[in-house]
């Protein structure tokens, strides 16, 4: 009846257990709190519903940020245990319990952290840019959400019943087929992936399709602001990535569940297959999570030095050219493999060529401050901090393209460094950047600079603490994944690891502290314009936060920087009456569903529940038709409504 | 003052870090820096040579990222054009000088490659040592086929003569490393691949595997002994009167998991083993056993 499920599943260690039972009474306290105010109703036909892409995006925010909470205190552990497991030293966790720890917390930070924030930003930000009024296919937006929510989902379950994978984030076979583990442990890994892979595949879909098809009135391709730009090339990464994932991810599971041997080490499996089709996802999937982090960067820049982007049309050009080699280097990820020199070489030229429109960019933005008037406010601040930090880091990205340099320090700890130095100093610091920048756009108040400004420093300082050791440890020969060491000598440069994660954390404390104190004191930040940093983009000419529908008006727009182009010529911004009816899509309770069932279908599937996959798969059958058979998935907002609610908004100004 | 202050107090802690990790690398052994080997040195020479083109271009963005935010900073009344978007020159010179810089580094990319392929045999007038490296769970298992000796987590190679390796697993995929000696290949179970490397001192060296194996992992290190011919006599004259002789029914069990194995010399018995290992996943198991 319930497969392979049974109090086995149950039986952790006691830090195990202190992890699920805060998470259980975590929900137990969020169920009361909202059973309390009586925000059952409220939390479904506002959010869980919802297919505003505003609202979306700010659910992809509180996903990512509890999976950021969950990711750290992963990383923190791992701190902990490798500063002080060494010689008779056996740490206080165990050797699966370490592993799993680093599978989880490397799937959180990128999976469920880094493409959690991006697509926050992303569903809240680009329509707005490009002057609509939602995205092509509300619905599936919706969807997409709630698949990578119970991805996520899956991790935490992971943590109570049963265990995660403990083979790396990157489940290489034949360690993660059917005969090294043939626990759950991997399937969980397979099925948190592989549903919010499916997930972020149908926002590639949709947010392609709402670039192309939903611009305003005279924003031509090299009209869009630039972080529009770097989402459609990241949509473009994602439709030509995500299959690659989710084809390989079916085939890990039919080896796991069906015994087909397409991994298998004998049998005619071929294990290097997977290592192949994983990184031919995987690479583009980096510049999938960097992409719009330059794009962010690209209009923070300009407005806080008060100065058009430099170099435009060089913007584009390069977001293409990374976007095109970004799939001709995967084999980078394995030169020891042994694919002989040719094939190394060409991988290594390709990966260094990619530097060049990196630089490229990067010159772009610098030359973008150079006669400016630079106000160094959070954003600006996290912006030199991704320059030292992604600047250093891309140095030792081309030295390990390099296949005698990386034969040298592949899978040590300075590969460690050298990702986590452009994933912090790039994707997480891109993102502190636009969250700061866009926050009074999505809630309608500024966050206080001081805490910020705390929270950088904490960051930067952190950063260095428990990375630039890393970079000398991999020289020392010490790889990574390890849960004990035999080398004393190693231990004080772990301690200033473990000093950096600790600082880092200070920082997220202190960001914490930021939001909470703005939200306490919102009434004297608030943002009554619409246009707290004198913007440059569409989305700083409506109110914030924006009216459900966005623009009473959609605008029509004649130049790059179009608000910017607006207020140059004293042209109106918002058009007052009259106003008229606005088509807007309804909301359907069948994303949230289909999310459900694709959670109990693959719980039923790891635990081999087959009843309940099959009965999963029949619900999500049913759901898609009885939403096809909706009659009416759209209605209009009606002039009168119009007019009251931009009356309000104007009034308050 | 009070920003100045802050200023000098930023630059004078970088210079502290910089000096505390001169100090740590000129007082620690640093293996990947401190190479013993003729593989191992070019390596680290080319970490230096490809170093060095990037600073040309990392140095001057750091210098550049300084001088403009402190310039352009606001307060500061310098030359403000809030339109100028546009340079050819200056893009055609951040375009073109990457391009240049990389054009240089893929060249020695090629011929570094060429020259450091694993596959390739060393130039030398003496005869390779041959060794078979099969990782197990988690150990690995050196087989000497031509002294007829075997060891479990020691490899004992002779100096100023090359040492071929031939390498597989029969366990999940690791990865065979000597830092100091030369970089890395993948030992892959039902795969064989190759690896030439010299040592040009004697000395004890460590070797690890640095991929992931499953739970033993943390204990997939050897040591490696570098020593004259003659320290190689002795060693294989001390494994051929080990009480321990290796054949398939001895590897078999060595096949299970155990962690943390001591030191083991062997006698070896059956000199086809290392392709038996390869075979057993060329050919179904239930004929295979």
């Amino acid at each position: 009846m319930l497969g392979r499920l049974n109090l086995d599943a149950l039986k952790h260690d006691w830090i195990e257990y202190l992890a699920g039972a805060s998470m259980f009474f975590g929900l137990i306290a969020i169920i009361a709190l909202v059973t309390y105010y009586k925000r059952w109703k409220w939390l479904w036909k506002e959010w869980f519903t919802s297919v505003d892409h505003k609202k979306i995006g700010v659910m992809y925010l509180v996903v990512s940020f509890v999976m950021l909470v969950k990711g750290l205190i992963d990383a923190v552990m791992m701190r902990f245990q490798q500063a002080f497991a060494f010689g008779d030293s056996m740490g206080y966790l165990g050797a699966e319990h370490f592993q799993q720890i680093f599978t989880a917390h490397g799937v959180t930070m990128i999976f469920f952290v880094g493409m959690g924030v991006i697509f926050a930003i992303i569903n809240y930000v680009v329509p707005l840019q490009i002057g609509a009024r939602d995205v092509a296919f509300p619905f599936l937006n919706n969807l997409s959400f709630w698949l990578f929510a119970m991805g996520g989902m899956m991790i935490l379950v992971s943590l109570v019943i049963g265990v995660y994978g403990g083979t790396g984030w990157s489940a290489y076979p034949p360690l993660a087929g059917i005969e090294y583990n043939p626990g759950v442990g991997v399937d969980y890994w397979v099925w948190s992936i592989q549903i919010s892979g499916i997930g972020t595949m149908l926002s590639g879909i949709n947010f392609l399709v709402t670039i192309l098809k939903m611009r305003c009135k005279g924003m031509s391709l090299m009209k869009m602001p630039i972080f529009t730009w770097a989402t459609f090339i990241t949509m473009i990464l994602i439709i030509f990535a995500f299959p690659i994932l989710t084809g390989a991810l079916s085939m890990l599971t039919t080896d796991r569940l069906l015994d087909t041997k397409i991994f298998t080490a004998g049998f005619g499996g071929n294990p290097m297959m997977y290592i192949n089709l994983f990184w031919a996802w995987g690479h583009p999937e980096v510049y999938i999570l960097i992409l719009p982090a330059f794009g962010m960067f690209s209009e923070v820049v300009p407005v806080f030095s008060r100065k058009r982007l430099f170099g435009y049309a060089s913007m584009v050009w390069a977001l293409v050219a990374i976007a095109f080699f970004s799939f001709i280097v995967w084999l980078h990820h394995f030169f020891t493999m042994g694919a002989g020199a040719n094939v190394n070489s060409f991988f290594g030229i390709m990966t260094m060529i990619i530097a060049i429109p990196t630089g490229v960019k990067v010159f772009n933005w610098l030359f973008t401050m150079f006669r400016g008037r630079v106000k160094f406010s959070t954003p600006m601040l996290w912006f030199i901090g991704f320059i030292v930090t992604f600047v250093s880091g891309g140095m030792t990205g081309v030295l390990m393209s390099l296949p005698g340099v990386d034969f040298q320090v592949h899978n040590s700890l300075f590969l460690i460094a050298h990702f986590h130095s452009v994933i912090i100093g790039g994707v997480v610091f891109g993102f502190f950047a636009g969250f700061t920048y866009w926050f009074p756009k999505i809630f309608g108040y500024t966050l206080i600079e001081k805490w910020g400004k705390w929270a950088f420093w904490c960051w930067l300082i952190g950063y260095c603490l428990a990375f630039l050791p890393l970079y000398l440890l991999g020289f020392m020969g010490v790889t990574r994944r390890l849960n004990h060491f035999d080398v004393t000598e190693w231990q004080p440069l772990f301690m200033v690891a473990l000093l950096g994660a600790l600082v880092i954390t200070a920082g997220v404390g202190f960001q914490c502290l930021q939001i909470y104190t703005s939200i306490k004191r919102r009434k004297e930040n608030r943002d009554e314009t619409g246009d707290p940093w004198d913007g440059r983009t569409l989305e700083w000419s409506t109110t914030s936060p924006p009216p459900f529908y966005n623009y009473a008006h959609t605008p029509e727009v004649h130049a790059k920087d179009a608000f910017w182009d607006f207020k140059q010529k004293g042209m109106p911004i918002k058009m007052g009456p009259p106003y008229y009816p606005i088509h807007m899509p309804k909301n359907s309770p069948y994303g949230f569903l289909i999310g459900v069932l694709s959670f109990t279908m693959a719980f039923g599937l790891i635990w081999w529940i087959w009843w309940l996959a099959a009965l999963s798969v029949v619900g999500i059958v049913v759901c898609i038709i009885a939403h096809l058979f909706v009659k009416e998935p759209d209605y209009f907002v009606t002039e009168e409504e119009v007019a009251k609610i931009e009356g309000e908004a104007h009034g308050s100004v | 003052m009070k920003t100045i202050f802050k200023v000098v107090l930023g630059i004078l802690i970088c210079l502290a870090a910089v000096a505390i990790t001169a100090f740590y690398i000129s007082t620690h052994n640093i293996d990947v820096l401190n190479p013993k080997g003729i593989i191992s040195a070019k390596e680290r020479d080319l970490i230096a040579t490809a170093s060095e083109l990037m600073l040309i271009i990392v140095v001057p963005v750091f210098a550049l990222l300084w001088y403009i935010s402190w310039k352009y900073r606001e307060g500061n009344e310098a030359e403000h054009e809030p339109d100028w978007e546009h340079n050819y020159i200056a893009e055609y010179c951040w375009w073109g000088v990457p391009l240049v810089i990389v054009a240089i580094l893929a060249v020695v990319c090629w011929k570094s490659t060429h020259e450091l392929n694993p596959f390739n045999p060393l130039q030398s007038d003496k005869k390779p040592f041959k060794v078979q490296a099969v990782a197990l769970r988690w150990k690995w298992l050196f087989i000497y086929p031509e002294e007829g000796v075997a060891t479990i987590n020691l490899l004992q190679i002779p100096i100023d003569r090359p040492v071929s390796f031939e390498i597989t697993a029969d366990a999940p995929m690791n990865s065979f490393w000597i830092p100091q000696l030369a970089g890395q290949i993948y030992a892959m179970p039902s795969m064989r691949t190759e690896l030439y490397i010299q040592a040009n001192e004697a000395g004890t060296y460590r070797g690890l595997s640095s991929h992931i194996s499953g739970k033993g992992f943390a204990g997939m290190y050897f040591t490696v002994q570098a020593g004259t011919e003659q320290e190689l006599k002795d060693f294989v004259a001390k494994a051929k009167e080990s009480n321990r002789s290796l054949n398939r029914a001895v590897y078999d069990q060595l096949v299970e998991p155990s962690e943390y194995d001591p030191i083991e010399l062997y006698q070896l018995q059956d000199p086809s083993l290392f392709m038996q290992v390869l075979d057993k996943y060329l050919v179904p198991q239930s004929q295979a056993s």
